[in-house]
């Protein structure tokens, strides 16, 4: 078996899994994982800027709640389809990285940390206090009879989540096809030393421009899907908390490693999911998770297992 | 018949605060020869390549490379052009494979991707070590591999700074071996300190010795020159 049969088996054995997952699994966690694929595509998003490129954004948020309520507001407010109103919402992922990228790439480092941050804490605010349209802190309902995608009921378990299971594969396919292209080696030497990059005749600008709206376009779909799946629309999912979230998930599961912002989302999903059932400070257990992360794995879980054992996982 | 000029620059200038580093230079390369920059440390000849392949802003005079004039091209757009330069400090990709440190070369000027890889790893003798890790490669291997990137993007001019620093004797006659391979196609301008390197390879010497042109000329002829002598050669 070649290199390359060996990874499509390994990633698209992870589809069959999840497919089967839609038939098998009970309805409580069938809205659990139907909820962590949304937010794991999110996750790949931000590691092909993250993991890949080495841009360490904290205005994800921003991006993920343009296509949120992109989507959401088309179809509460025009009577948009969902499925326009779902392309509309990876469109706004997408411009939203792009008119951050065009200014804060102009930065590195702690700049560009804090420029995104800024960026993302605007975009908030101006979601938060635009009350008429978004409804602010409340958030907008979306009503059941507009969520309905070719015939099918999003609201209804099943179609959720094969739709969430949908995103998810397109997603991944993608990625695993990006990052083992020429493309995504030189976002990957761009990481690793931009000025070699540099002078082997990349324009370090243009191409993490390119990077972060791909992952734009990748936080656009997630949100967008998510408002679409959940009918739930709130500024809480376009705070911080939000920009952070995509980073742990992919620090957790493997920067860097396609399959990892999946094990990460799903890990700590269900990590704050059991342990809020006996205790309050599910939070905390999410930390302790954290600190064992960092001292027993600081390349994430299938960053571990590639460097150890799996030299070949993309 | 007379030569084809690759590149010229006139008036080349670049301070650093007060420090004249490079101070108006003027300069000219032969298509298809090897041309070695000699002059003390701090003369500027870091600073003086840094201007012609893009990497150090020129604050006064032009450059002109192939008939164009790039003064005011960014360093990826004159890679473009066929400038390459390998970095006096090592500057590779440390944590990634031997074979895509090439390979990313070789797919910015477009070509079959992995044969020409391959090709060029065959070249400077680290086929075998293809998937090893850049940074685990011994330090003469790993000048070896910056070379061999530069090599890989068949620039027309090839900008080698100080890469015989470090190596030892067997690794140098391999690399002066491989030097005059690339002519004519390649012209090379070539920094060095060991003078047998330079003595052996260039056609033409230039020699600079603060910031400023001492002398051009012949391997001969600058051995010859009295000024040198005093500057550099020590007699
Ligand atoms: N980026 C920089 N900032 C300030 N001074 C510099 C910089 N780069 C080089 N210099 C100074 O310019 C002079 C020439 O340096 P360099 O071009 O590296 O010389 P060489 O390569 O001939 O040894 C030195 O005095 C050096 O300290
Ligand atoms: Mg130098």
């Amino acid at each position: 078996m070649t290199v390359a049969t060996r990874i499509w088996a390994v990633h698209l054995a992870v589809l069959a899994l999840l497919l089967a997952g839609g038939f098998l699994l009970p309805a409580y966690h069938q809205t659990n994982v139907a909820k962590v694929m949304v937010l794991a595509t999110y996750a790949m998003g931000y590691n092909i800027a993250f993991g890949y490129t080495g841009l360490l954004s904290l205005g994800h948020a921003l991006f993920f709640g343009a296509g949120l309520y992109g989507a959401g507001m088309l179809v509460q407010h025009a009577g948009v389809g969902a499925g326009p109103a779902a392309l509309a919402g990876i469109v706004a992922g997408g411009l939203a990285a792009a008119v951050v990228g065009l200014l804060a790439l102009r930065t590195q480092g702690v700049a560009f940390m804090i420029v995104t941050l800024m960026f993302a804490q605007a975009g908030y605010l101006t979601i938060l206090y635009n009350t008429a349209w978004t409804r602010g802190d409340e958030g907008i309902v979306i009503a059941r009879e507009a969520r309905v995608l070719m015939g099918f009921d999003l609201s209804a378990d099943l179609p959720r989540y094969f739709v969430g299971l949908g995103l998810f594969a397109a997603g991944l396919v993608l990625k695993l096809w990006l990052v083992r292209s020429p493309t995504g080696r030189v976002m990957v030497a761009l990481r690793e030393n931009e000025e070699r990059s540099r002078m082997l005749g990349y324009d370090p600008y243009a191409r993490k421009l390119a990077a972060l709206v791909i992952s734009g376009l990748y936080a656009g779909a997630a949100g967008a899907a998510y408002g679409l799946l959940f009918g739930y629309v709130g500024a809480s999912l376009a705070s911080t908390q939000y920009s952070i979230l995509p980073l742990l998930w992919v620090l957790l599961g493997g920067a860097g490693t396609v399959l990892g912002p999946l094990v990460g989302a799903l890990l700590m999903f269900y990590l704050i999911d059991y342990s809020s059932a006996f205790t309050t400070a599910s939070l905390l257990v999410v930390g302790a998770a954290l600190v064992l992360l960092v001292l027993f794995a600081p390349k994430g879980i299938l960053g571990t297992l590639r460097d150890r054992w799996l030299k070949w996982l993309p | 018949m007379a030569a084809v000029t690759l590149l010229e620059a006139r008036g080349l200038t670049r301070h650093f605060g007060g420090l004249k580093a490079v101070d108006g230079v003027d300069f000219d390369l032969a298509e298809g020869e090897i041309h070695a920059l000699i002059g003390p440390n701090g003369a500027g000849k870091t600073t003086f390549v840094s201007l012609l392949c893009g990497r150090v802003p020129v604050q006064a005079g032009t450059i002109r490379f192939a008939g164009a004039d790039i003064t005011r091209l960014p360093a990826h757009k004159r890679v473009g052009r066929g400038i390459a330069y390998t970095f006096q400090i090592t500057q590779i990709f440390a944590n990634l494979t031997v074979f895509d440190n090439v390979a990313l070369a070789v797919q910015r000027r477009g070509g079959p991707l992995d044969a020409d890889t391959r090709a060029a790893l065959e070249r400077v003798g680290l086929a075998d070590r293809a998937d090893q890790i850049a940074g685990t490669l011994s330090y003469g291997h790993q000048r070896v591999l910056e070379i061999a990137m530069g090599l890989a993007l068949k620039p027309r001019l090839l900008i080698l700074d100080e890469p015989t620093q470090g190596l030892a004797n067997a690794e140098i006659d391999t690399f002066k071996a491989l030097v005059r391979q690339v002519v004519p196609e390649t012209t090379v301008l070539l920094i060095e300190h060991n003078m047998d390197v330079v003595m052996d390879l260039a056609e033409r010497i230039t020699v600079l010795n603060f910031g400023e042109v001492l002398a051009t000329g012949t391997p001969a002829a600058i051995r010859a020159n009295p000024a040198v002598q005093a500057a550099y050669l020590g007699g």
